[in-house]
């Protein structure tokens, strides 16, 4: 049986009345031994019999077409084949579902995936990858740097509300900056792998990917058959970030060449090809206009970006999502405009559009709040609007206030001072400040929960778990619903012929398939309910035992066998009648070098209210990724394109400088109690990515506070600063 | 070509490429998969083992030069049921999130507790012949070898703070 459930009008909350302690608290994730002792099992892990190893081979120009010539490499030692059949350009964009572009001999970015070169062994196919002749036929015209002389396209109309100019003229303060942000690298550290193999006309593809409901249908489109004819296997993936939300070039290059040899073949990708082949955050710039009236109420707004992407890719950074709901205001402009450049493909990376919009607009209420002299929380709360300022739609929920006065008081913001009004040695601290807004997204997924009548329960569901927690809190769910201890509870994942669940991205996971992993659960209760003669309502579920209607029996004795039910959520109206999101407020304190001009993090606090908070640990784990990555964001993140041929320079981790545990000092998580109504049935919201959005943010203003200098070109190295310290 | 490696306490005997790293010989020859691969460079930590109680990075290694050695990997330090108190650490403490890097950390936090007894100083260290300070600043230096994406750095550094005294660090300013 389905109990099913769209999204139509609030639900009770039940997670309040259930009882068995089995969510809330923090609680260690199920699966931790087996990660902590190595014998979890990645996509990369699995070794098949008779299976042969490939290697990509990578475009060596910009643009143009190329030629494989086979007989250079068909002597070495170990040589199996070269196959360049149906090669996907890149991997594909999150909730494509449909196969990404299959060039078919054309080059049109330096990296791009070309061949898979299959040998023996590892060492083998390395060597031939590398040796294998390739006729490139260079085209002109390539296009690899977005500045001033280049053509764009307007990718949707702008919102124009009111008017911006006029408003800009006439406002008592007003600020009009331009700000950039360099491309970024997921950089997962599981480098994307596949091990394909077939059954008869079935493929089995072990990948590490994050939507396997997507993805299949996506690998299935790229080999042009069947997507009943599609296995994927995913139950641990080493990161995702959004670099895995779409199939990868590995998982189409292995199915192929298994499917031409008969045999397992295993691909996985070299950490340069994970920078090259698999999608990145875009560059932006970023015109702010700000302005507001003498009481510091703004009155306009005007967020207007420019990006980049690959000719063909449909995937835009959302840049101004936030800046749509999170402060009022009557006049606002926006407006995206894209470059089509031959360089690797632009797509999701954690929190698309948050990520770096947030910066912009969060560094020019900064510039906005001084101008008008006003504290820069005081500033952030007056604007907050009673209901969404375009759509005009009520907030699910919005706590953004209790959020900046809460951490304010955490944090200490009361001792904050000037720039350069705070020296300890040579170095000036200072304090910053950033909203965070992610919008909450509800989406369909399946799952199927069976109680066993020994009081173990098991879930199953092709959802993934990309290292957010998936596993516990799905277990915690059921465990909640069922009355029993989560350690009784099996979570089975990433696997595609298990019910097809939402996935891992846009922060909607644990809201989706935990809320279809709720609604299997409650029809179980249903069942135990009649069988022990009361209503669903009066049932109560705890340690085994149910009790209602003056009735008192342990689950074995109302149960002869199993119990499976199918849990299956869909979005409803509550999603278009409600602005939903979750709210946070970010904190930093840092120290700038006054000889350097050297940025380092001395302290961060993320206050943070995305509803019903499921599992305290592994959600304040997902802040902390968070508030790293807005280390990142802030100072070092910065893919570096060859402006001749658009070459990733910084191809590697070496190069490509994420935060390491030195970058990052002690991090306070504040999780302010709220329920989301409107959001599912279990009242949560996204928390993934919330605690990313103005997390740099806090960081460059808090340089500013600390010595004066404001830098609107990211990231804040020192040469960006110490020419302005004097 | 024959190599024999001698891999948490067992010999095993191999027919291997020569270009062989000891990651790969770990990982496709030996079936143990649990040190990982991140770069294949050295850039990221994800593949560190012990050789003679030293921590480095197998991707960096050929397994041929390592035919008399004591190689040991994380499946060396404990096992589901039997874990050591550092890999008991990670899960209490969340110091982890996706597991990937979670291998090399605690390999990689083993060594860097004998470098403590050694007396070893790092880059953050005052002293250079004092017996180092078993700090958060201490741990995060010592540490930043292995990235971790997820940045589960805080529950990394509050785990091996944790687990230390039972993994025996002993030479240290505040054992003293
Ligand atoms: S895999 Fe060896 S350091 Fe990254
Ligand atoms: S736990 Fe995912 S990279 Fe460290």
């Amino acid at each position: 049986m389905t109990e099913h459930l769209k999204m139509d009008k609030v639900q009770p909350r039940m997670l309040d009345e259930t009882g068995q302690g089995a969510i809330h608290k923090p609680m260690t994730r199920p699966e931790g031994p087996l990660k902590v002792s190595g014998t979890a099992t990645y996509a990369a892990e699995w070794s098949l019999p008779n299976m042969a190893e490939g290697v990509m081979v990578r475009a060596a120009i910009t643009k143009g077409t190329c030629e494989i010539d086979e007989s250079s490499v068909k002597d070495m030692p170990g040589f199996v084949g070269i196959y360049t059949d149906r090669m996907v350009r890149n991997s594909a964009q999150g909730t494509m579902g449909t196969n990404p572009v299959q060039p078919e001999g054309e080059v049109h970015y330096l990296g791009q995936p070309i061949a898979v070169a299959v040998a023996e062994t590892l060492e083998q196919a390395r060597d031939i990858a590398q040796s294998l002749a390739v006729k490139y036929t260079p085209a002109d015209g390539a296009k690899t740097v977005m500045d001033d002389s280049t053509e764009f396209e307007d990718d949707d109309d702008p919102v124009d509300m009111g008017d911006l100019d006029k408003a800009m003229s006439e406002a008592a303060f007003s600020i009009d900056s331009l700000y950039t942000t360099k491309p970024h690298n997921s950089s997962a550290m599981e480098p994307h792998a596949a091990v394909a193999d077939w059954e008869g006309d079935r493929v089995i593809l072990r990948g590490s990917l994050q939507m396997l409901g997507f993805n299949k249908n996506e690998l299935a489109d790229s080999l042009g058959i069947d997507v009943s004819n599609v296995r994927i296997l995913s139950p641990y993936i080493g990161g995702g970030f959004g670099s895995k939300l779409g199939i990868s070039p590995e998982c189409v290059a292995a199915a192929v060449a298994s499917k031409k040899l008969g045999r397992p073949v295993r691909v996985v990708l070299h950490r340069n090809n994970v920078f090259e082949m698999i999608t990145l955050r875009t560059e932006t710039r970023q015109r702010m206009r700000l302005a507001c009236d003498a009481d510091g109420k703004l009155t306009a707004i005007g967020h207007e970006n420019w990006q980049t992407n690959l000719p063909g890719e449909s995937m835009a950074e959302p840049v101004d999502v936030a800046t749509h709901f999170l402060y009022g205001g009557e006049n606002r402009r926006y407006g995206q405009h894209i470059a089509r450049l031959n360089r690797s493909a632009s797509g999701a990376v954690r929190a698309p559009g948050e990520a770096v919009g947030q910066l912009g607009l969060e560094n020019a209420m900064d510039e906005l709040a001084e101008a008008a002299g006003i504290d820069p929380i005081e500033f952030r709360v007056r604007n907050i609007p009673e209901k969404s300022p375009e759509s005009g739609l009520p907030y699910s929920s919005n706590a953004l206030a209790q959020c900046l006065q809460e951490g304010a008081e955490m944090f200490g913001w009361s001792g904050r001072k000037g720039p350069k009004e705070r020296l300890e040695g040579e170095w000036y601290l200072g304090m910053g400040v950033a909203s965070a807004a992610r919008s909450n997204i509800l989406m369909e997924s399946r799952a199927n929960v069976t109680l066993n009548p020994d009081g173990t329960a098991l879930v199953q569901t092709d959802m993934t778990d990309i290292g957010t927690g998936t596993y516990s809190i799905l277990g915690q769910i059921a465990a909640e619903m069922l009355g029993i201890d989560p350690s009784k509870v099996t979570v089975e994942l990433g696997d595609t012929d298990l019910p097809e669940a939402s996935g891992s991205g846009g922060s909607w996971g644990a809201a989706s398939a935990g809320s279809s992993v709720f609604l299997g659960a409650k029809g179980i209760r249903t069942k135990l309910a009649e069988r022990l003669g009361c209503s669903p309502e009066e049932l109560r579920l705890q340690d085994g035992v149910a009790t209602g209607a003056n009735n008192r029996r342990p689950l074995a004795e109302l149960m002869d066998g199993p119990i499976t039910e199918e849990g299956h959520i869909e979005p409803g109206s509550t999603s278009n009648d409600f602005e939903q999101a979750g709210f946070g407020a970010h904190f930093a304190e840092v120290a700038v070098n006054k000889v350097t001009g050297e940025v380092r993090v001395r302290r961060m606090l993320a206050a943070m209210a995305a509803g019903r908070i499921l599992n305290a640990q592994t959600a304040r784990s997902q802040v902390w990724g968070g508030q790293i990555w807005g280390i990142g964001t802030a100072l070092t993140e910065e893919i570096q394109h060859d402006r001749r041929t658009g070459h990733i320079v910084n191809n590697d981790l070496a190069e490509y400088h994420i935060p390491v545990n030195l970058d990052v000092p002690d991090l306070d998580v504040h999780f302010v109690d709220e329920r989301d109504d409107q959001s599912n049935p279990m009242q949560i919201k996204g928390i993934g990515e919330l605690g990313l959005s103005g997390a740099g943010a806090a960081i460059t203003n808090a340089i500013y506070n600390a010595c004066g200098v404001r830098v609107y070109d990211y990231p804040a190295t020192p040469d960006k600063i110490f020419p302005h310290l004097d | 070509m024959k190599v024999t490696l001698n891999v948490n306490g067992e010999g095993r005997e191999l027919d291997i490429d020569p270009r062989t790293t000891l990651l790969d010989a770990l990982r496709n020859h030996l079936d143990l998969t649990g040190s990982k691969k991140g770069c294949d460079h050295g850039q990221c930590g994800a593949c560190t083992v012990l050789v003679n109680d030293r921590r480095i990075n197998a991707c960096l290694a050929l397994a041929v030069m390592h035919e008399d050695d004591e190689i040991t990997t994380i499946e060396g330090l404990g096992q589901p049921g039997a874990l050591s108190p550092l890999q008991r650490a990670f899960v209490q403490h969340d110091g982890y999130q996706c597991g990937y890097c979670t291998p090399g950390q605690i390999v990689s936090a083993k060594g860097m507790m004998s470098e403590f007894d050694l007396g070893w100083p790092s880059n953050v260290s005052d002293d250079l012949t004092a017996i180092p300070d078993f700090s958060r600043t201490e741990i995060r230096e010592r540490m930043s070898g292995n990235l971790c994406r997820c940045s589960a750095y805080p529950g990394i550094c509050a785990a091996i703070e944790d687990a230390a005294p039972e993994e025996g660090l002993k030479n240290t300013k505040a054992a003293e």
